[in-house]
């Protein structure tokens, strides 16, 4: 139910995230989902692939501060409150959303939604409950 | 355990009592018959007779390396050459080399002080000391050999290098105690694993490490593949050689042996003597010595002196390992940096190998301090707000050990320029 994902260390200046991308082509890896969060100084970028222990070498490798970080894919229904309905259940047992964003999935076109969580088995369970979707790791890299 | 209880743990009252007549007989001692010195503390309007308490050694003038070979070879000694029993000399990179002597007495004091090292270190008769320091000119071999030998250790003076016939000594010989450079250790344990040596079937118990700048990471490395408790020393020949400080099992910095020697630390820039716990040059008066006594030497060593109590039991002040040179000095808004103190709180932080460059720029007419750090995988969230709330944290920690504030930026690996494996650490941009 969880979902490896590789997060990279930027600094704000040009070319960076190209260079991720081209380490990433290089090692035949492809990305499924990426976000970035961003300061004035420095950026995080958070990328679903579908390799993410040869991604997260091949990273290093080429020089870059890395780590990965577990994740849960939710597929969230493309009808109005879909989205909300999930915050709803994490929130209603305290769960805290450090982050999320969402991407589409090419065959079905509902929307994955990737929580960033501290409870990652709590948040597993009571979305289990509330009959949620979630994703297996091996799928999502299979997109 | 204590080699000289007495000197050891002697109350710091009486122990600035002895302090001081030794002082006193010192100065005698070198205005009397060393021309140098004369004629400096005559311009300084010095005369022994002057020397009423310890705070009137702020007033001595210095003594720098440049004196010693200005006066090269034998000017600074206080004895006739038929006194001297021995001769050391450190290596000059360019000319001529700075030239120690040592008359009978003084080879007894440095033994005792190596000696009590030793048994500082959790030494006996009873210990195997294979000596990997050099033998020769370098006073590193021999002082300790002489301190071993006097306490009645068993000593192996291999002198450095042969790593093969290092490592079948030690395990033939069953050597307890290994004394060397802490990269030459680092050395010898990476050859045990090359080798299929297991250090716990050695015996060696205790590493005494120094004549280089080392850190608490090295420590933690030579611990582990030595199988050992990995113990600093400092000294340098000008003064004595080593056996001027050592460090206790409390691992809390090195114990200065103030019964020969007056530390202080000064601000390298003007010279004023600094309190307790600020960074500062070391500054060192040999109180015993008879054929070269030195007067207020400025080691040009960065280091900071506590004078909290130890759990060893000793009175003497302690010196935290040597973090720099005052070569590396900065001067921003007016205060002293050292690249050393952004390092020490990266590694506080945790931060095991630090990579960091200081940025000095001047806007208006302010200086500006911007410190890049490489951030580490063990630095690395990837949460914004984790990374936010380090570098809030430690540009609070830099500001209390600094004094002064400055920007932090977390920057990508390898960001900062190397030159020949060394890190570069500041980039002065002030013109001024
Ligand atoms: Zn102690």
């Amino acid at each position: 139910m969880k979902v490896k994902q590789i997060s990279v260390f930027l600094e704000n200046k040009s070319g960076r995230l190209a260079q991720v991308t081209r380490v990433l082509g290089e090692n035949n890896i492809n990305i499924r989902a990426l976000s970035i969060a961003d300061t004035t100084d420095f950026g995080i970028l958070r990328l679903i692939v579908n390799n993410p222990d040869p991604a997260y070498r091949a990273l290093k490798d080429a020089g870059f501060t890395v780590s990965t970080t577990e994740v849960i894919a939710v597929e969230v229904k493309d009808e109005p409150g879909g989205l909300a309905r999930v915050l709803e259940i994490l929130q209603n047992v305290n769960i805290n959303i450090e982050y999320l964003y969402a991407f589409l999935q090419k065959a079905t076109n509902a929307a994955l939604v990737v929580f960033r969580v501290e409870q990652l088995d709590e948040a597993i369970k009571v979305l289990q409950e509330n009959n949620i979707s979630i994703l297996e790791g091996s799928r999502v890299y299979a997109l | 355990m204590y080699w000289q209880k007495e000197y050891e743990t002697m109350p710091r009252e009486r122990l600035a009592d002895l302090q001081l007549e030794r002082l006193q007989q010192t100065i005698k001692r070198v205005y009397d018959n060393v021309p140098f010195y004369r004629n400096k503390l005559s311009e300084a309007g010095i005369e022994p007779g002057d020397i009423k308490s310890l705070d009137d050694l702020s007033r001595l003038p210095f003594t720098t390396k440049q004196d010693l070979r200005d006066n090269y070879p034998f000017g600074l000694f206080a004895v006739p050459m038929e006194e001297v029993v021995r001769l050391h000399a450190s290596s000059g990179t360019t000319g001529k080399p700075t030239v120690v002597g040592y008359t009978r007495n003084d080879i007894v004091t440095w033994s005792d002080l190596m000696a009590r090292a030793l048994v500082m270190a959790g030494g006996s008769k009873k210990d195997i000391v294979q000596n990997a320091y050099g033998y020769g000119l370098f006073t590193g071999g021999m002082g300790i050999h002489y301190g071993a030998e006097r306490l009645g250790a068993t000593v192996v003076p291999i002198s450095g290098g042969n790593t093969s016939r290092q490592l079948m000594l030690m395990q033939d010989f069953g050597t307890t105690i290994l004394t060397c450079t802490p990269s030459y250790a680092l050395y010898l344990g990476e050859e045990m694993v090359n080798t299929g040596i297991d250090p716990a079937k050695l015996k060696l118990r205790i590493g005494i490490f120094g004549a280089e700048p080392w850190s608490e990471r090295m420590r933690n490395q030579l611990e582990a593949k030595l199988n050992l408790t990995a113990l600093d020393i400092y000294g340098l020949s000008e003064v004595i050689g080593p056996g001027v400080a050592m460090e206790c099992p409390e691992k809390k910095g090195m114990h200065i042996f103030e019964d020969n020697f007056i530390a202080e630390i000064i601000d390298p820039e003007t010279g004023q003597p600094l309190p307790y716990g600020q960074p500062g040059e070391l500054v060192i008066t040999s109180l015993t010595k008879e054929a070269l006594p030195i007067i207020r030497y400025r080691t040009r060593d960065i280091t900071v002196l506590k004078d909290d109590e130890c759990g060893c039991g000793r009175t003497f002040v302690r010196m935290e390992r040597v973090t720099g040179r005052t070569d590396d000095m900065l001067i921003i808004r007016g205060v002293n940096v050292f690249p050393s103190q952004i390092e020490s709180v990266l590694l506080e932080f945790g931060d095991t190998e630090p990579h960091y460059l200081l940025v000095v720029d001047r806007k208006g007419t302010l200086d500006d301090l911007e410190i890049w750090v490489e951030l580490s995988d063990k630095f690395f969230s990837d949460k914004v707000r984790a990374l936010e709330d380090l570098e809030k944290r430690l540009r609070a920690r830099i500001l209390s050990v600094l004094g002064i504030s400055a920007r932090i930026k977390l920057v990508e690996p390898r960001t900062i320029p190397r030159s020949e494996g060394k890190a570069k650490r500041v980039l002065d941009k002030r013109e001024i």
